[in-house]
């Protein structure tokens, strides 16, 4: 019970993290009707947002201290960060601990910014042109934000801790009544979830409930329609543009501390958020989010041995070499689900007629 | 970007001049039949190959390789300080070259993939008249690499690589390992262990699915298992995750007490940053300390893993901070030209270049038969590991094995994360390291005989 | 000629006259000068790779050229392909023809399998299916399927693999009837040096008579079937025919091209990894064909070249070798441009190739040839009869929506 507890909970922790892109994506596939690759370049920009952010605070002047050798014999240089120069050592170290949510102050304008660029230095001339050469040339554009990326970043994983109050664990057991430790869970992880899940209702909010969430939703439906009712769509579009990254930004940003950010983490989560779309349906909002969740839960589920093992003795396969194949179900349980889904349901989950099929 | 003056424009020269003093008349020649090896140098340079990632998951690693490898040419060609030939115990390197011959070489991306390490590799040979390759910071690629070499006839030094296959069922005649490699991890590895965590241990394993982590997490059983541990689960992880949530997760109920992480690169630092982040790190299980445990360490793990390294017992090959003369005078060479200490990967590849120029000029040759007569069972000393044995019958190097522990930076300075948050518990003697060439981890493999080429 | 119209006739045969020629066009410069060590490419296994790739890319065009049906897990077949190759070497003996014989068959087999399930969803959807097979292809190969693909560190042959057909002095290389792959012809002209390589040439000529029947394929009724199934399939279906075999068709011999290369690539270099099928593999003979000008003849082979040409030729290129090009310079001269050149070679050969790529999309939408064209219109001042027959495919392409 206690390990079904937590395969659950880190399913709707990478669900959540999938159905942010897959969100994204959408977005811009519905309202713009643009496949864009370059989603998880976007992502990937907002986990290095957090690096920037935490690299910013770092900052530091360089004071030689003369009574410490550093390994070639030389004088020791120490760094002090300029933020603990203006707000003293302790408030500007809890200042620097912080980096990663204080990031949003850097990721929010910055996304935004990408957004737009992209929208109209690139974007904008691609609306008429066939969805393969819209993949294509965001595929490209991805390769080419992810070498800008390594040629400042490099190529290693860069670690960019949670603030020190969110490290350890939350021990769910307790509350559940399962016994002390039994369920811990890490308290980032939790924040992760909540964040997301709070992201996706208010982009469902704004949608749903403003006047230009209301008219986004008319052109995702009509866009001439809209266009001829006299209301500058463009530029709506636009911003909707700006806010998809947005939200792929701040996906990316407040997942760094959970996995250390390199240029490549955007190829990584493109191929999976696409599949997620895709299992969803292409254009579904809400498609998306459940698809999301879905195929985190499986993934999540099929990685634990014991499940595995009781699935490969379900069908009897012990020592056999489907039933060692079946071991390795959970480095293919996504792309398995995918082809049934697609097989089954034509359009994916909650897909609508007639898109993206010709 | 450290930018070579001297090659600049004296090799437009000599290029120049070896372009007109070509042959003007048409021949016709099977490749290179006339010296008896594959591109056996005729001008008065030699080039060598060196093969390392620097795209992909491995590529900082490999530009650590490529800056070892540009400061062992320095030396060999008699600029700096000369670094480990000082130091070295055979004393016929003098700075002129390899044997009178000024050293060039080229670089290539093995994109850490097999393919394309093999398709660079092939280049060096075919196109730049590469006499030895070096380099590379995977066994999978290594052992591709070795294979092309074998069939090409040239010689192989290879870099960073631990899987057992290297020197095992993939062993090369024309291929070398200065590296260590799982068993050794082990053997280091599980006295210490024992040592410090006790006896009763209950080990449960998450395995980078592919070769090298099948044979560094059956070493690590093996090992441990032979002092009374007991492992109570291996998982295969497929390489890249990224999120290792899911195989952490049963961990907390398995009735573990220790977690052995069998990975590397950026899978290490992703799975160790998040167990730590799932408290293992702070759990009590059977009333012990839980402990994690990661066999194969390298400085930039350590550095990307940050301070979750803290306690945490590894294995490596070589390390900055050994006291001997080798490692000084590697050191300063190397931090003074970069202003950063070396790594294991950069230490290893600078040592096989030292290797291959002393070889050829012990053996007065370049023909790789020759070369690797003179490596075969080769003892020597001053390279930064003690008394080193190249073993003839299976290609290895015996050597004394770094057991390492994570700590807290000392200086506080970011530059030196991943550097100095490494501590050296102890230097296992290479004597308990050592294993017979058909053990059973190795058997299965064959040297076959050495290929000069054409 | 050969059952070719006088234009497709000459394409052909400029095709034929390059690959034959292709170790002394490739090795412009002298051997031993700056540019020759830089720039010559006529060493034989860069290429095999030219011509391999270019058998693979012209095979993926007759499906994506001709159907629009855009497959993102080609790479698969190729994989298959190589793994069969190999095994026939380890079974058998290191003669080529049983192991291209089943590199065909395997890859074709399973062309039909994976086919026969994607073709029943078309667009994006295909694609996601196509790719969701090759995923699990290349994970499957990596891991669990160790014992058949001996896993990350590749397949190979070993001494003691049975080689039931090996008799005493065959030779212990990939043969055919006993004509080594590996050996090869060196001709030394002044500076020059010119290797030709039997492996190479035999790559060659699978690559034009791949390219021949791809010729035919284009101008087949068989062929028209095709594009007009991808200008309207819902059109086609009404006039009451099944186009599912069609596509099928198109895909199993598109899949049989890559095996093919597949089985050339294990001839050449007889060790096979996983990573032939990842995703990436994929995309990269996408971005080749796109590249080159999908639909096109000739497109694919020379976005092929481009990229394995960027791939082994400029990654190399390293800060030393540019201040040697600008060693005439003055130095501060010679740093600019190196500091400028230098983010664009070497380790950041994904950058120019990412760079390159996005401005053909964006400018040149039918690759490459199309921008050959514009600039043969441009100097014989006929912009609109220049549009070759052999090119129409390529121009139509960009009119026609969503593939």
């Amino acid at each position: 019970m206690d390990s079904f507890i937590l395969q659950i909970l880190n399913g709707l922790d990478k669900g959540s993290a999938y159905a942010l892109i897959a969100l994204g994506l959408t977005l811009i596939f519905g309202t713009l009707g643009v496949v864009n690759f370059a989603h998880g370049a976007l992502f990937m920009i907002g986990a290095f947002c957090a690096v920037t952010m935490q690299r910013i605070l770092g900052l530091s002047r360089t004071v030689v201290d003369e009574t410490q050798t550093d390994f070639l014999g030389n004088p020791l240089q120490m760094q002090v960060p300029y933020v603990q120069d203006w707000f003293g050592p302790v408030a500007g170290a809890a200042i620097q601990d912080w980096a990663v949510p204080l990031a949003i102050f850097l990721t929010i304008p910055v996304m935004l910014l990408v957004g737009w660029g992209m929208e109209r230095g690139l974007i904008k001339h691609f609306y008429k042109r066939p969805h393969a050469d819209q993949i294509l040339v965001t595929f490209g554009l991805a390769i080419v934000i992810g070498e800008i990326i390594k040629a400042f970043y490099g190529a290693n994983p860069i670690q960019t801790p949670m603030p020190s109050a969110f490290v350890g664990t939350v021990d769910l057991g307790r509350y559940l009544g399962l016994g002390e430790g039994a369920v811990a869970y890490p308290t980032w992880r939790l924040v992760y979830f909540f964040f997301s899940a709070a992201i996706i209702a208010a982009v469902f909010a704004f949608l749903q409930f403003t006047t230009f969430g209301m008219v986004v939703r008319a052109g995702m439906a009509d866009r001439e329609t809209v266009g001829m009712l006299g209301i500058d769509i463009d530029k709506r579009f636009t911003f909707m543009f700006g806010l998809a990254a947005s939200v792929a930004g701040l996906a990316g940003m407040m997942y760094a501390p959970i996995l250390s950010p390199h240029y490549n983490i955007g190829m990584d989560f493109l191929v999976l958020s696409f599949v997620v779309v895709v299992v969803g349906g292409m254009g579904s909002l809400p498609g998306a989010v459940l698809a999301g969740f879905l195929l985190g839960i499986t993934q999540s589920f099929f990685s634990n041995p014991a499940f595995k093992g009781y699935f490969v003795e379900l069908l009897r396969l012990e020592g056999t070499f489907a039933g060692t194949v079946i071991t390795g179900l959970d480095q293919i349980i996504i792309y398995l689900v995918a082809i049934i889904i697609l097989l089954t349901r034509p359009r994916g989950l909650l897909g609508r007629k007639g898109v993206m099929e010709d | 970007m450290t930018k070579t003056t001297y090659s600049r424009r004296r090799v437009l020269k000599t290029g120049a001049v070896a372009g007109t003093a070509g042959l003007m008349m048409p021949t016709y020649l099977r490749a290179a039949a006339h010296e008896g090896f594959t591109n056996a140098p005729t001008g008065d340079t030699v080039t060598l190959g060196f093969n390392v990632p620097q795209t992909g998951p491995y590529a900082e690693e490999g530009l650590d390789e490529l800056r070892a490898q540009e400061l062992a040419v320095e030396h060999l060609n008699g600029m700096g300080d000369g670094g480990m030939m000082n130091t070295f115990s055979s004393k016929v390197l003098d700075g002129t070259g390899i044997m009178g011959k000024k050293v060039e070489f080229v670089t290539g991306d093995t994109q850490t993939k097999s393919d394309v390490a093999r398709a660079s590799a092939q280049s060096m040979i075919q196109k730049d008249g590469c006499i030895m390759i070096t380099g590379g910071s995977s066994s999978g690629v290594a052992v591709a690499v070795q294979g092309l070499c074998q069939e090409a006839g040239v010689i192989f030094m290879a870099g960073l690589t631990h899987s057992n296959d290297t020197t095992g069922k993939d062993r090369k005649a024309n291929g070398f390992r200065h590296f260590f490699n799982g068993y050794m991890s082990g053997a280091a590895l599980a006295p210490v262990l024992v040592n410090a965590y006790g006896a009763d241990r209950r080990a449960y394993h998450l395995t980078a699915d592919y070769n090298w982590g099948w044979t560094q997490q059956e070493s690590m059983a093996a090992s441990t298992g032979a002092l009374g541990w007991e492992t109570v689960e291996n998982v295969l992880t497929p390489v890249g995750a990224g999120d290792f949530s899911s195989y952490i997760a049963p961990i907390l109920n398995s009735g573990a007490d220790t977690l052995v992480l069998n990975h590397y690169g950026g899978d290490m630092v992703n799975s160790l940053t998040q167990a730590v982040q799932f408290g293992l790190k702070d759990r009590q299980v059977n009333g012990k300390d839980f402990k994690i445990i990661v066999p194969l360490y390298s400085e930039l793990m350590a550095k990307g893993a940050g301070s979750n390294i803290e306690g945490v017992f590894g294995s490596m090959n070589w390390n900055w901070q050994l006291e001997d003369e080798g490692t000084k005078a590697f050191v300063r060479s190397f931090g003074e030209k970069y202003g950063f200490p070396p790594s294991n990967a950069a230490h290893t590849c600078y040592t096989q270049i030292m290797l291959y120029a002393d070889a050829v000029t012990r053996a007065g040759s370049f023909n790789p038969c020759a070369v690797v007569e003179a490596l075969e069972d080769y003892e020597f000393d001053g390279m930064g590991n003690g008394p080193v044995l190249y073993r003839g019958a299976d290609h290895q190097c015996f050597k004394d094995v770094l057991v390492m522990e994570g700590v807290a930076s000392p200086s506080g300075n970011a530059n030196m994360v991943g550097y100095d948050t490494l501590r050296i518990v102890e230097q296992t003697p290479r004597a308990q390291v050592e294993y017979a060439p058909d053990h059973p981890m190795f058997a299965g493999g064959a040297l076959g005989e050495c290929n000069p080429g054409a | 000629m050969l059952g070719l119209n006088s234009r497709d006739f000459k394409l052909l045969m400029i095709v034929i006259f390059m690959t034959l020629a292709a170790p002394i066009l490739l090795n412009p410069f002298p051997v031993d000068s700056a540019l020759g060590e830089s720039f010559n490419a006529g060493y034989p296994a860069l290429m095999q790779r030219f011509v391999i790739f270019g058998l693979l890319a012209v095979g993926f065009n007759i499906l994506f050229g001709l159907t629009g049906y855009l497959s993102f897990g080609h790479a698969a077949f190729l994989g298959v392909g190589s793994y069969a190759a190999v095994w026939m070497f380890k079974l058998l003996s290191y003669n080529i023809v049983p192991a291209m014989l089943a590199s065909v068959i395997v890859a074709a087999l399973f062309a039909v399998v994976i086919g026969y399930v994607c073709l029943r969803r078309s667009g994006i959807y295909f694609s996601i299916l196509t790719l969701a097979f090759a995923q699990m292809s290349y994970a499957l190969a990596y891991s669990v399927l160790s014992p058949i693909t001996n896993g990350e560190t590749g397949l190979q042959v070993y001494s003691d693999d049975p080689q039931v057909l090996m008799r005493a002095g065959d030779p212990i290389v990939p043969h055919l009837f006993g004509l080594e792959m590996n050996s090869s012809v060196t001709w030394n002209v002044g500076g020059w040096q010119f290797v030709f390589q039997n492996g190479y040439y035999l790559s060659a000529i699978c690559m034009i008579i791949g390219f021949y029947i791809s010729i035919r394929i284009f101008r087949s009724p068989f062929g028209l079937m095709l594009r007009a199934i991808k200008s309207n399939q819902t059109r086609m279906s009404y006039t009451g025919m099944n186009t599912k075999p069609y596509m099928l068709a198109a895909f199993v011999i598109s899949g049989m091209y890559a095996g093919v290369a597949g089985g050339l690539m294990s001839a050449m270099d007889p060790l096979t990894g996983a990573e032939r099928m990842f995703w990436t593999a994929s995309g990269e003979i996408v971005v080749m064909a796109i590249l080159g000008g999908v639909g096109t003849l000739i497109g694919p082979v020379l976005g092929a070249g481009i990229i394995k040409y960027l791939e082994n030729i400029i990654s190399k290129i390293n800060s030393d070798i540019l201040h040697n090009w600008f060693a005439f310079m003055p130095d501060w001269m010679d740093n600019l441009l190196v500091n400028i050149l230098y983010p664009f070679v070497g380790k950041g050969w994904h950058l120019t190739l990412g760079v390159l790529f996005m401005v053909v999309v964006i400018f040149l939408p039918g690759g490459l040839v199309q921008g050959g064209q514009k600039l043969g219109a441009l100097f014989s001042r006929k912009s609109k009869s220049s549009n070759s027959d052999a090119t129409t495919a390529g121009t139509a392409n960009t009119n026609t929506p969503a593939e």
